[in-house]
């Protein structure tokens, strides 16, 4: 195929063997328990280096207690799909954890911007959708996807996606790369101890990504019996074979809503909303996330059952949902 | 008998978003203002508008109060008609189901291509970052018609710092030529003091219509480019009460989103 551009930036990519051979050797088929703390899993399953995906969004059912334990576990030198992100991104990068960043959605409030602008993040552009077909394309086994967006835009440019002609229409065409991320971090409703996973509402990619990814940690506002997957299946989000660790987390979407379970704390995320300096940044670290020992500690001291009690009231909207 | 009203240009230029769709059609709603058109728009006139979010929430009516920076959250995705993911809804808009798209923007040029990504220094090293594309560019290359929505000044520029979402890119056949779907592109760019189409031949940006007293030599005062001027310029009515009391009431009632600079007129 005649290649008419190239992007010139740096990409995650490996091999889809390379990737069978991974599910091969290291996805359990058997069910075991995968329950563990949230200190567990990370230590076992994120390490320095690693690219990171997670869904949804930080204002609803992110896993926002791993990230937080991510954080207070210092991991260094990640690399972040910034898919749907809005505070995610100025966390982690904040904290020191992450130091590029594909884009996406970079983030909102006043620190992610400015962190870019001085140097302290690389990042690149793919667009929300273009993660998403990246991601697409690794779940199918496949070594990128054709698309017609991205033509035309400077994405292509800061990405590593390529435009080549197309053999069949004679038509340019863009093709990304496949993303296998190292880890999905991914917030559910329900989950079983073996790790069968149910999200009510819409998602990112919770599929795809948790196909894709080598290392798949679920956090679960509920632990549910494994007979309850097998009696309602179109229910099942994620079958538990792609999962690696299982953590009970009720509320581990905090400062975000989880739908029909808590609303988000509006003021929490204004705060973080706030933050514009590395001071504040810091200030924030130290006072939510390396002040205490887990999450249980976290709502426990720095959230309070009043105001969980009163996020669970605000959630009035059922409908739709389990 | 003639009255004095008041409004915020923020809310004169959702008032006109929301006047530009059509009932019964799709429409893939962007983050930010044009999800406060998109409820107007549903609430006063376009019912059976379909509502296309990227995160995969499919034809939703929209509770009020709008939660501010969600995307996604349980108000939003109100009795839709079908929750998806990403993937699935970038489906909807790349097979041609889409009729309009409204994205928000940093910078739009003569030809309506838009940056939403940083302004000034270099792409590593830029003096301003925003969060970039987000699914903005998906919408531009796929809907069969994008509006822009945005506040007028200081935002139209002669060179982007960064082409985040094709616009006309730099002329007619110019979107075709680089493999995008024929015969889409932006249809509207909606400001806060002022309406603009886009030349047939060119693909220019045209002026087509102006708020009610404004003055046109100020509104094309403050562009970096002349557009293209259309022989007959509409005036455009500022804001209705009906317009007015939904956002003020209804959609936004601690009025964070819609507030803006102020402006008095006589009707």
């Amino acid at each position: 195929m005649d290649v008419i551009q190239s992007g010139r930036s740096e990409f995650r990519f490996i091999h889809p063997d390379e990737f069978r051979v991974w599910a091969r050797e290291k996805k359990k088929r058997e069910p075991v328990s995968k329950l563990m703390s949230e200190r567990e899993a990370i230590e076992r399953f994120v390490s320095d280096g690693d690219y990171i995906v997670y869904d949804f969004s930080t204002l609803t059912r992110g896993p926002q207690a791993l990230i937080r334990e991510i954080i207070r576990q210092r991991k260094n030198d990640l690399w972040i799909g910034a898919e749907f992100t809005l505070l995610e991104s100025a966390l982690l990068t904040g904290a020191g954890c992450a130091s590029r960043i594909d884009v996406g959605f970079l983030g909102y409030g006043n620190y992610i911007g400015k962190a870019v602008c001085e140097g302290k993040v690389k990042v690149y552009e793919w667009t929300n959708g273009g993660i998403a077909l990246r991601i697409l394309a690794a779940a199918r086994g496949v070594p990128f996807m054709p698309t017609r967006d991205l033509l035309g835009s400077d994405n292509i440019t800061y990405s590593g996606a390529k435009v080549v002609r197309d053999p069949f229409t004679g038509d340019p065409v863009c093709l990304v790369p496949a993303l296998n991320p190292d880890v999905a971090l991914i917030h559910v409703h329900q989950a079983d101890i073996y790790g069968n996973a149910r999200i009510f509402g819409t998602n990112l990619f919770a599929l795809e990504a948790s196909i894709a990814s080598k290392k798949v940690i679920i956090s679960t506002e509920e632990i549910v019996d494994p007979l309850e997957f097998r009696k309602e299946p179109m229910k099942t989000t994620i079958p538990y074979f792609l999962v690696d660790a299982v953590v009970h987390l009720p509320f581990g979407a905090y400062p975000g809503a989880m739908p029909a379970r808590y609303e988000l704390d509006l003021e929490h995320i204004d705060m973080l909303n706030a933050i514009d300096n590395d001071e504040k940044m810091q200030a924030y670290l130290n006072e939510y996330i390396y002040s205490v020992e887990d999450h249980e500690e976290f709502l426990q001291r720095k959230v309070g059952w009043k105001k969980l009690k009163e996020l669970i009231r605000r959630a009035t909207i059922k409908e739709g949902y389990l | 008998m003639k009255k004095t009203i008041e409004f915020t240009d923020t809310e004169f230029m959702i008032s006109l978003g929301a006047r530009l769709l059509e009932d019964g059609k799709t429409f893939f709603v962007g983050w930010g203002i044009p999800q406060v058109v998109a409820i107007l728009a549903q609430r006063l006139y376009t019912p059976n508008i379909v509502q296309i979010f990227e995160f995969g929430a499919i034809g939703p009516q929209s509770l009020t109060p709008f939660v501010r920076g969600t995307m996604g959250g349980p108000q939003n995705t109100y009795r839709s008609l079908q929750w998806l993911n990403m993937n699935w809804a970038f489906a909807y808009a790349a097979t041609g189901y889409i009729d309009y798209g409204m994205l928000g923007a940093l910078q739009v040029d003569h030809y309506g291509n838009i940056n939403s990504t940083m302004l000034g220094g270099t792409f590593t090293r830029p003096m301003r970052r925003f969060p970039g594309s987000g699914g903005g560019n998906q919408v531009a290359s796929f809907c069969w018609k994008t509006i822009i929505v945005m506040k007028h000044e200081g935002r139209f520029v002669e060179k982007l710092d960064f082409i985040t979402s094709p616009g006309f890119l730099s002329g007619k056949g110019i979107r075709e030529k680089e493999g995008l779907p024929r015969d889409t592109g932006p249809w509207r760019v909606v400001t806060s003091k002022a309406l603009f189409g886009f030349d047939d031949e060119t693909k220019r940006m045209k002026l087509i219509g102006v708020l009610k007293g404004l003055d046109l030599e100020d509104i094309i005062n403050d562009m970096g480019f002349k557009p293209l001027i259309a022989e007959k310029i509409e005036e455009i009515q500022p804001p209705t009460a009906d317009e007015l009391k939904i956002l003020r009431e209804e959609i936004d009632p601690s009025r964070i989103i819609i507030r803006g600079e102020l402006i008095k007129m006589e009707v």
